[in-house]
């Protein structure tokens, strides 16, 4: 006797497969840029000992599985991708998984901080926008959102620095936390949301014009639909409809954008990382760039995709459970 | 009596003045147009300003602007000219922003057509590799693509048109899709027209506006990129650059902070042109898309 699996779940086991390719061609993706990279593993091992001789180096290829054909490599990087095994950063002298794993709360955090801020005040200023259409409000809020994204994160990063930090010396100019602090409990909790303060509005500030934007066009087209209409002539007042009838539905595209621009976000993490010293992995990336350090460069990017996966479905299982019109077949 | 010439129909104005009435009326473009012709003569005047070389010391280190008129807008702690500097930077966005944008817009028609005309399994294959591309943040790959290739001016641009196709590539595809059930598409085909024409004779000519639009968004994005990875110092150190001017002020913040702060507000003015342009264009072309 089976089971019935209920509709959601079967409908989230299809999305994952959806996945399977995607993940295949990144991890052949990766083993391309590995491969055009000047130099290979054994390279970063003999440069590292200074030098060795013509026939050890051979040895080492063969132990590395360098001289196999490159089929057969590409079957083994991905085998290993699969085990998140990233292989050996020659910088950090450690497994690539484990510095990674070291760095990934920090840009979780931050994501999640930036992310929320960027969505929360993007759809307030969007529907706000849109009930006032046309209006002096909705011209200085798209105004607003305009100046926002051609505003460079690392730019307003530096007069953000400049002005809370150098002249008023409110914030922190850098690092998740005061070093010689030792703060637990909520000063610990306090003292990291202090930190986290500028890189969150220089990360958010791009996205939240993305949500505003959506947000605006979004309410506008659903305020003109019948429903809406109805819920008015049946006496629901203007807060009750935008809050109970309209923002349900206007946030469907929203939340879909909220998936899709995870990637970017965590493209942004490498400027914001780097310039507020937050030991994350937007950070790693920058410094695995300057420091050639290929294997931990391949991991961030096969690491932050798998993240981008999981986000996109979980954002997917929202949008199924936001709108009913979606079969779960 | 004179001569009845009102009785005559006024003549029909042509298609660029129709478009630039829309344009027009559009507010907020002209300024845009506006901005971006600043950019535009900026660029080209470049050479009037510093006819040497941008890169060389102009004046004593650390002047603050509008002091010593040989240098209007002050120097870094190199002592080089930051209007000069302002001037030739223009350059270089302008530059790398169009060519990043041609080979961006050049593979998503590409990809975009061949997905949106065939469908099918070639639809499939070319989505999965376009959702591979959008899976990967692209700041990321973008700097691993510095990394492998170098940071020379045209491997830069190469490499921003290579992370930046999937929205376009995305945007055709949907336009092809439409288009390809019209019934002059059906005609086209009932006349023999082979794919190739079909592609770029029949459907690709209706999809061009959009795509026109888009080309501003995507330049607008190509000048962020391009800045962001001058200013990580993973730019060509050969030629002077907003972003790489920024990082250079980062040092010097606390003391002589406008020079960060002046290349910072001609990027943002630059990218701001870039996006009421675009809504101008979306007005003039699209006249019959809601806002």
């Amino acid at each position: 006797m089976s089971l019935p699996i209920p509709p959601i779940l079967s409908y989230a086991l299809r999305r994952l497969f959806q996945a399977v390719p995607v993940i295949i061609l990144i991890m052949i993706g990766t083993f391309l840029l590995l491969k055009l990279a000047p130099g290979d593993t054994v390279d970063a091992l003999v440069g590292d000992m200074g030098g060795a001789d013509a026939a050890f180096i051979e040895r080492l290829r063969a132990e590395y599985g360098l001289d196999q054909s490159v089929w057969v490599q590409l079957w083994r990087y991905m085998a290993k991708l699969a085990m998140f095994d990233f292989g050996w950063s020659f910088v950090y002298e450690q497994p690539v998984s484990r510095i990674l794993l070291d760095r990934l709360g920090t840009t979780l955090l931050l994501m999640a901080t930036s992310l929320s801020m960027a969505f929360t005040i993007g759809i307030v200023l969007g529907a706000i926008a849109a009930r006032r259409a046309y209006s002096l409000t909705d011209n200085l809020i798209s105004t607003l959102g305009l100046i926002f994204y051609a505003t460079p994160s690392f730019f307003l990063s530096l007069m953000m620095i400049l002005l809370f930090s150098v002249k008023l010396g409110w914030l922190p100019v850098g690092g998740i936390k005061t070093i010689t602090g030792f703060y637990t409990g909520w000063d610990h909790v306090a003292d990291v949301a202090r930190h986290l303060i500028m890189p969150t509005a220089a990360l958010s500030l791009i996205y939240l014009s993305f949500y505003l934007r959506l947000m605006r066009a979004s309410v506008l087209e659903v305020a003109e639909l019948d429903y809406v209409r109805t819920a008015r002539a049946k006496g629901a007042g203007e807060t009750r409809l935008m809050v109970h009838h309209i923002m349900r539905n206007a946030l469907l595209p929203v939340v879909t954008l909220l998936g899709l621009q995870f990637s970017t976000v965590l493209g942004g993490s490498v400027v914001v990382e780097t310039i507020f010293t937050l030991p994350g992995l937007g950070q790693l990336a920058y410094q695995s760039v300057i420091q050639r350090d290929m294997n931990t460069l391949m991991g961030i990017i096969f690491l932050c995709s798998i993240i981008v996966v999981v986000v996109n479905f979980l954002t997917d299982l929202l949008y199924a459970r936001l709108d009913s019109r979606i079969q779960l077949k | 009596m004179t001569m009845a010439a009102t009785d005559l129909p006024p003549p029909e104005p042509s298609r660029p003045v129709i478009l630039w009435r829309r344009f027009r009326r559009n507010r907020a473009a002209l300024l845009g147009l506006f901005l971006f012709a600043i950019v535009v003569i900026m660029a080209l005047t470049a050479g009037f300003i510093e006819p040497d070389d941008s890169l060389r010391r102009a004046g004593v280190p650390l002047t603050a602007p509008f002091i010593n008129w040989d240098t209007p807008l002050g120097t870094d702690q190199l002592g080089r000219d930051i209007l000069a500097m302002l001037f030739y930077g223009a350059r270089i966005s302008l530059l790398v922003g169009v060519v990043a944008t041609l080979i961006s817009i050049g593979i998503g028609i590409v990809i975009g057509a061949l997905s949106g005309y065939f469908g099918g399994w070639v639809d499939d294959v070319l989505m999965r590799i376009t959702e591979a591309f959008q899976t990967i943040p692209s700041f990321v790959l973008l700097l691993t693509l510095v990394a492998i290739l170098g940071s020379k001016i045209e491997w830069i641009a190469l490499a921003i048109g290579v992370v930046s196709w999937t929205a376009p590539a995305r945007m055709v595809r949907a336009e092809f899709m439409s288009l390809r059930d019209r019934e002059f598409v059906d005609a086209a085909r009932n006349l023999g027209v082979s794919n190739t024409a079909m592609i770029f004779k029949e459907i690709m000519p209706n999809a061009i506006p959009p795509i026109i639009v888009y080309a501003s968004v995507v330049m607008a994005l190509s000048i962020l990129l391009e800045s962001a990875l001058a200013f990580l110092a993973l730019g060509d150190p050969n030629y002077a650059s907003w972003g790489n001017m920024i990082g250079q002020g980062r040092a010097v913040l606390r003391s002589a902070w406008y020079c960060a702060a002046i290349p910072g507000v001609a990027i943002v003015l630059t990218v701001l042109s870039f996006s009421l342009l675009g809504e101008g264009l979306n007005d003039a072309l699209n006249p019959r898309q809601k806002k």
